[in-house]
């Protein structure tokens, strides 16, 4: 017999001063030969900001943190995990979002622009259609990877069941 | 017995909190193949966390206002196997209901001697303990008049994201749950009173303080939604 889980609660507005600098934004220095800055914004359905936003990145090197700021924004400064085949598919990051107005944490991932032929393998990103994963796979801009989160609206990104 | 994971957490869609409304996302959620991943990396290294980052009563020159209480309890993991190691992160409001943030515009005072956040590992057998102060309902603007139970906002951080968790704890007989609906988003009953702390003598220290009882319990390491009995 399993035990009955804890239910999750929204993170709410004021999380910043709990948990804003156990875990860092860094999951490797920048100076890191393979550091890449994947940093993007988080909108609502209203194509608003989200200034209150937590997000938190996951992969087998090691965990990131970041808060949005006042205008969205976030960043992190991770390498791309090994890929290691398998059921698990392409390089991607695996990201959960927190807010104010999320009664639970969405879970979405991060693919990699320079991953062409192990995207289109993938057994994830083969079950959406074009339109969703560009959704999931970030784009190069200046001094790094650009990702962002759409709550909603025509560009709502892909969240996935937890 | 259902133990899925869909019908214990809030659904995002839910009216009655206002701020879902152009957050929640509105696209079903996609099913993944395979499970979550686990951190091979070290979560963190353990000197990271002071020797009192678990006492809240202590981060200042002297006491906070308010009802001095202990928060104790265990983490589980579902197939019952205590989760060591956890981070857990713990903030909450004031005795007065303020929080020590600066959005916060509840015209109750500010304690200069509570700042409201705390963190500690949970010991080899999943074990943790706090000691804070009871926080303060605070009023809110999600509906006229409507005002949150106190409660004490708590982050579960394991290896494994599967078992990632945030959540609010509650007081046990609080008069303002009925009217809460972060509380009420909980569709279950008897999920919704897992979020409620026990009172407990045992805890309570004789001229010290009041003992509250609080176990946690996050997915398995290898949960997959697949994986959850009695989906709905």
């Amino acid at each position: 017999m399993t035990l009955p889980l804890t239910p999750s609660q929204t993170v709410g507005p004021f999380f910043r001063i709990g948990l804003s600098t156990t875990i860092g934004s860094h999951v490797v220095h920048e100076g890191m030969p393979g550091a890449v800055r994947i940093s993007g914004q988080v909108f609502d359905g209203a194509g608003e900001p989200v200034p209150d936003a937590l997000i938190e990145t996951w992969q087998p090197e090691g965990a990131g943190r970041c808060a949005t700021d006042d205008e969205g924004h976030f960043a992190i400064v991770t390498i791309k995990p090994a890929q290691d085949g398998g059921a698990t598919g392409a390089p991607h990051l695996d990201v959960s979002v927190f807010a104010r107005g999320l009664l639970t944490r969405l879970v979405t991932r991060v693919y990699f622009p320079d991953e062409h032929a192990a995207n289109g393998a993938d057994p994830v990103l083969r079950t959406l259609s074009p339109d969703e994963c560009s959704t999931l796979v970030a784009v190069r801009e200046e001094g790094g990877l650009r990702f962002d989160i759409h709550l909603q609206g025509a560009r709502e990104t892909v969240f996935f069941d937890r | 017995m259902t133990t899925s994971s869909r019908s214990v957490h809030p659904p995002n869609d839910y009216p009655a909190y206002g701020s879902t409304a152009l957050r929640a996302p509105k696209q079903p959620l996609r099913v993944l193949p395979a499970r979550l991943g686990e951190l091979t990396a070290p979560l963190l290294a353990g000197e990271t966390i002071g020797a009192l980052d678990h006492d809240l009563t202590r981060q200042h020159d002297a006491d906070p206002l308010g009802e001095r209480i202990s928060i104790s309890g265990r983490v589980f993991d579902q197939d019952r196997n205590p989760v060591a190691g956890a981070l857990i992160e713990v903030w909450q409001a004031n005795a007065a209901g303020r929080y020590a943030h600066l959005s916060d515009q509840h015209p109750a005072p500010l304690d200069p001697n509570f700042s409201g956040a705390g963190r500690c590992l949970t010991e080899a057998d999943g074990g943790y303990r706090f000691v804070t102060i009871k926080p303060g309902a605070y009023p809110w603007r999600n509906h006229p008049n409507a005002w949150r139970p106190a409660h004490v906002h708590f982050s579960v951080f394991t290896p494994a994201i599967a078992q990632r968790l945030v959540t609010q704890m509650y007081f046990p007989g609080d008069p303002l749950f009925d009217q809460d609906p972060i509380f009420n988003s909980v569709p279950d009953p008897d999920a919704r009173q897992r979020l409620v702390a026990r009172w407990s003598l045992e805890l309570t220290e004789p001229e010290w303080s009041l003992g509250y009882a609080w176990d946690i319990v996050v997915a398995g390491r290898d949960a997959t939604p697949l994986d959850d009995d009695g989906a709905e």
